[in-house]
């Protein structure tokens, strides 16, 4: 492999000479044609010519957008202008007017070429005034390290003064002298400032060292793939954590509404996972109505459906308990069978609506994407979740214990008779309840459909996994919920990279049946007379 | 006597009724269609009803087959397994359907294999699928192993360098097989066994954080590493969604999946997924004459045009055409008579070529690799230069090597043992 790497290097090497007999406009018009190899080398000799006029073209074949007009050949950059498709001359940035359906041709671009394009636009953006450019080019050289750039880089080292950008031109130059057949001593310093670098990238580097033929070099190699891994052992044991922490949210979510339907009052309700399908699928149809209506707005998309996913959740809740389930109360086997066929007509129901394919739900922006903390990776969407997951908890608290609402709810399912003779209408109070759990639910909907799939289905997924989570917690207890999915959550992540996502489920599974066995009641059981009858 | 003379009377109307109806049963060929309408695997497979019924009318506009037209019966097996063979013999028996089309995962084809033997009767299947298997009574018009992931995987070596490979896969018969045979080709190809790693998540996976960061870390030993997907369906989305978060690019690690086709695509932002692949014997985004038609007329009988199409639509577009040549050239519907005609018939697929059915109830197809594009669409990068034929027992694994499928004389056997020269073995 590194032999062909150094014939194709050397092949860009004889072609980068050859090309400057080429002029800018002819390296452009041989763009669209030949195999992607051939028109890798074309892209590394733009980059190697150093016109900066290369770099809005090569960008806008980056994304895709360069086409050749079957009318007469000429290659233009192609933009949506409303829903037309509007050609401007690459070159000129003329505008040629609006181009027919299937009236040009796109030029393709594959992964290869991608990074090609990447790396040629690097080379040309290495001194550009914007500093993330710059990053980006830093970057660009570090996965492609091209020993004919050393001394462009050093140069460009020497007069960078962004110290983010500095720090990344030091990796690409030691990327590159790792690549070059300077001596040891810098080889072995290039080696050492990977080690700092100290992340999956610099192992991606350092690895294929560790068969050097050199043995200085192997050695040192070895040295610092060690280092770096058993620092990242210690991150991945964070990572875990950070993995488990986000799956309990989940759980959590999920479960919650649940705790309360079924933890606080008993009914057994298989409708669950639906109510969070609905909250989903309202999450869908305002960004749908975002989308048509007030694209501004869509940053606020999740926000503004929370209330709604909980009003309609709710309601549907309130219905079904009202509909259903109040005839049934005491009768668990009927409610299970009853509220399970609530569930099928539901799914068919929102099968019938919006059809049975997955529905786009999109991420706001600050959804979207990851920060790092040392070698950890953190998705601002898992974050966002786990804090929304809390929030939640934390409110449902509140209700339940410091308003007289919470009160009724409990003094309802503690003991109704005597809540009844105090004044209380139970009925009242069982719908409210019940429609706070499926208003939950709805609220599990909303944050769920920016990480899983919205369709029918949505809810099935959950609803095992629900019932587990409040039954190990114990029925009842809020916090014993919430101690149940983050221990879950974390017991399932340090478990899946030893036996495989299958086999961890498993085994967290057959890990509740035996804890139930031992304490039936869960972790935090509920004492007192009222659990005894 | 009075009562004796009406039932007399009623009896003749019943009898008047029933030959009627039987005349219109005479009158028209009628073709079941055997997809899940509701449960998991709706998704995917509604769509694939909607293209019978459209094959269907536009069959019966040019006349029907030699004089008679074509009536759809739809039934709904529910994505549940078993309920897949009890409503095959529904159509077949109670319906008396002369052909069906239908089934999507391998297991309900597995599940209703029996009853289209017993009662002779023909299914067109029209997934791509692990292979290992051919049925005197059943055509697969999707791929064999050999007609998607073996092409693939060479694309992967060949022109993007892939040296280190992820088999990521849900955990069934279907990813199974294909990574066994895709293992054992893999190493014949001098690829170390370190080099491997085999992933299986359960159906519907949604939590994909740990595999996605174990799939970085294996892809950073310095060899270019590329993940081949036979995840599933739905559990396609949060895994793309995750891979595009954890900043994982398809220049970094490329993916390549044989279950995502534009359908799959349909509910994603596919921005974050530009570069990743998928192998099929068809997109929607190939240039052809037939194909412009073929999107022409599903939008307009779909009623949208923004509905996609797929592979296994074009391979449902295939088998349904076979049929309707091999019908005509037997005259008859007739099972054994169609069995025997169909060897041998070549209808245009939507890429261009001319696909033929093999002797061993497989056809011809082209491989397409394509590129998922930020529009939902994928931008053809590689394709074979010939059409390929769809080998039904895999060279690759040991225990089918010897084993070829030949449903014409002299041979007349799905699993011909060519050592022995017996019929019989492979499972």
């Amino acid at each position: 492999m590194t032999i062909f790497r150094q014939c194709l290097a050397a092949l860009f090497c004889c072609l980068a000479t050859l090309a400057s007999a080429q002029s800018f406009e002819e390296l452009v018009a041989q763009l669209p044609e030949g195999k992607f190899a051939e028109r890798a080398a074309v892209v590394a000799q733009l980059g190697a010519l150093g016109d900066p006029r290369a770099v809005p073209v090569l960008e806008v074949l980056l994304e895709g957008n360069l086409h050749v007009l079957k009318s007469n050949e000429a290659i233009v950059a192609v933009r949506e202008v409303g829903s037309d498709d509007v050609a401007y001359d690459a070159l000129t940035g003329e505008e040629f007017g609006i181009i027919p359906r299937r009236g040009s041709s796109k030029i393709r671009v594959n992964n290869g070429l991608r990074r090609d394009i990447r790396a040629a636009i690097g080379t040309l953006t290495l001194r550009a005034p914007d500093p993330a450019l710059r990053l980006a080019a830093a970057d660009a050289a570090f996965r492609a390290p091209n020993p004919d750039q050393l001394e462009l880089l050093q140069s460009v080292r020497s007069d960078e003064s962004d110290s983010e950008v500095a720090e990344a031109l030091d990796y690409a130059i030691a990327a590159t002298v790792l690549e070059s057949d300077l001596p040891d001593e810098a080889q072995v310093a290039a080696i050492d400032t990977l080690r700092e670098m100290g992340n999956q990238d610099a192992l991606s580097v350092l690895t294929p060292l560790l068969q050097a033929t050199n043995p200085v070099m192997a050695a040192a190699a070895k040295d610092a793939v060690a280092a770096i891994e058993a620092n990242q052992r210690l991150w991945n044991m964070a990572q875990n954590v950070w993995f488990g922490l986000s799956l309990g949210s989940v759980l959590l979510l999920a479960a919650i509404g649940l705790a309360i339907t079924f933890g606080v009052m008993g009914v057994i309700n298989m409708a669950h996972g639906e109510l969070v399908m609905l909250g989903a699928y309202t999450t869908f149809a305002v960004q749908e109505v975002i989308r048509a209506s007030f694209p501004g707005l869509f940053d606020w998309s999740l926000l503004i459906a929370a209330p709604l996913a909980f009003l309609i959740a709710g309601g549907v809740g309130v219905a079904i308990e009202r509909g259903c389930v109040r005839f049934l109360y005491g009768r668990p086997l009927e409610t299970l069978l009853a509220t399970w066929g609530i569930s099928l007509i539901l799914q068919q129901t929102v099968r019938s609506i919006f059809g049975p394919n997955n529905r786009e739900v999109g991420n706001p922006s600050w959804m979207s994407g990851a920060f790092d903390i040392g070698q950890m990776t953190i998705t601002y969407n898992r974050l966002w979740i786990l804090l929304f997951s809390l929030a939640v908890f934390a409110i449902l608290l509140f209700v339940m214990k410091k308003t007289s609402m919470g009160l009724r709810m409990r003094a309802v399912t503690q003991n109704r008779a005597m809540a009844a003779n105090m004044g209380i209408r139970t009925g009242w109070v069982d719908a409210l309840t019940f429609g706070l759990g499926a208003g939950i639910a709805g609220l599990a909907g909303v944050a769920l459909s920016q990480i899983d799939n919205v369709s029918p289905n949505l809810g099935q997924s959950y609803i095992v996994d629900s019932f587990m989570v409040v039954v190990f917690g114990g029925a009842g207890n809020l916090w014993g919920t919430l101690a149940a999915a983050f221990s879950l959550g974390i017991a399932n992540k340090f478990l899946e990279p030893w036996t495989g996502a299958v086999l961890a489920k498993i085994l967290v599974l057959v890990f509740i049946i035996l804890f139930i066995q031992k304490r039936p009641r869960g972790l935090f059981a509920v004492k007192g007379r009222a659990v005894e009858n | 006597m009075k009562n004796f003379g009406k039932s007399l009377i009623f009896a003749g109307v019943a009898s008047a009724l029933m030959s009627t109806t039987a005349l219109s049963q005479d009158d028209t060929i009628k073709v079941g269609v055997l997809h899940s309408l509701s449960g998991t695997m709706a998704i995917s497979e509604t769509t694939l009803k909607d293209v019978m019924l459209m094959l269907i009318e536009e069959q019966n506009k040019k006349g029907g087959i030699n004089g008679k037209m074509l009536e759809a019966v739809v039934v709904d097996p529910a994505s549940d397994w078993p309920l897949f063979a009890e409503k095959a013999r529904e159509l077949i028996e109670g319906e008396g359907v002369d052909v069906v089309f239908g089934c999507w995962t391998s297991v309900s084809r597995k599940s209703v294999l029996p009853v289209f033997e017993e009662l002779n009767s023909l299914l067109f299947y029209p997934v791509q699928y692990e292979g290992e298997e051919s049925q005197r009574n059943v055509f697969y018009t999707g791929a064999a192993p050999n007609q998607q992931a073996i092409p693939a995987v060479d694309y992967l070596m060949n022109e993007e360098g892939v040296e280190r490979w992820v088999l990521a896969g849900t955990d069934y018969v279907y990813p199974r097989t294909t990574n066994k045979i895709l293992e054992a080709y893999l190493q014949s190809k001098g690829v170390a066994p370190e080099d491997i790693m085999i992933n299986y998540t359960p159906f519907g996976h949604s939590d994909w954080q740990t595999i996605v960061s174990d799939i970085a870390t294996f892809g950073s030993a310095g060899k270019k590493t590329a993940v081949v997907s036979t995840v599933n369906g739905d559990a396609n989305v949060p895994f793309y969604k995750e891979l595009g978060n954890q900043g994982i690019s398809a220049e970094d690690i490329p993916v390549v999946a044989f279950s995502v086709g534009e359908e799959e695509l349909a509910g994603l932002d596919t921005g974050p997924l530009v570069g990743h692949l998928a192998a099929w014997n068809y997109f929607m985004s190939v240039d052809t004459p037939e194909n412009d038609e073929f999107i022409e007329t599903w939008q307009a009988f779909i009623g949208s045009e923004e509905r996609v199409t797929n592979d296994p639509m074009e391979a449902h577009y295939i088998g349904f055409n076979m049929w309707v040549e091999a019908v005509e050239a037997a005259g008859t519907t007739d099972a054994d008579a169609v069995i025997d005609s169909i060897i041998g018939v070549t209808v245009p697929n939507l890429t261009g070529g001319m696909s033929t059915m093999l002797p061993n109830h497989h056809i011809t197809k082209p491989v397409l690799v394509g590129e998922i594009q930020d529009d939902g669409q994928f931008d053809v990068v590689w394709e074979t230069d010939d059409l390929v034929a769809g080998d039904a027992w895999s060279d690759h694994l040991p225990e089918s090597a010897a084993l070829i499928a030949d449903w014409t004389d002299p041979i007349n056997c799905g699993n011909y043992n060519t050592t022995t020269s017996s019929c019989g073995g492979g499972s």
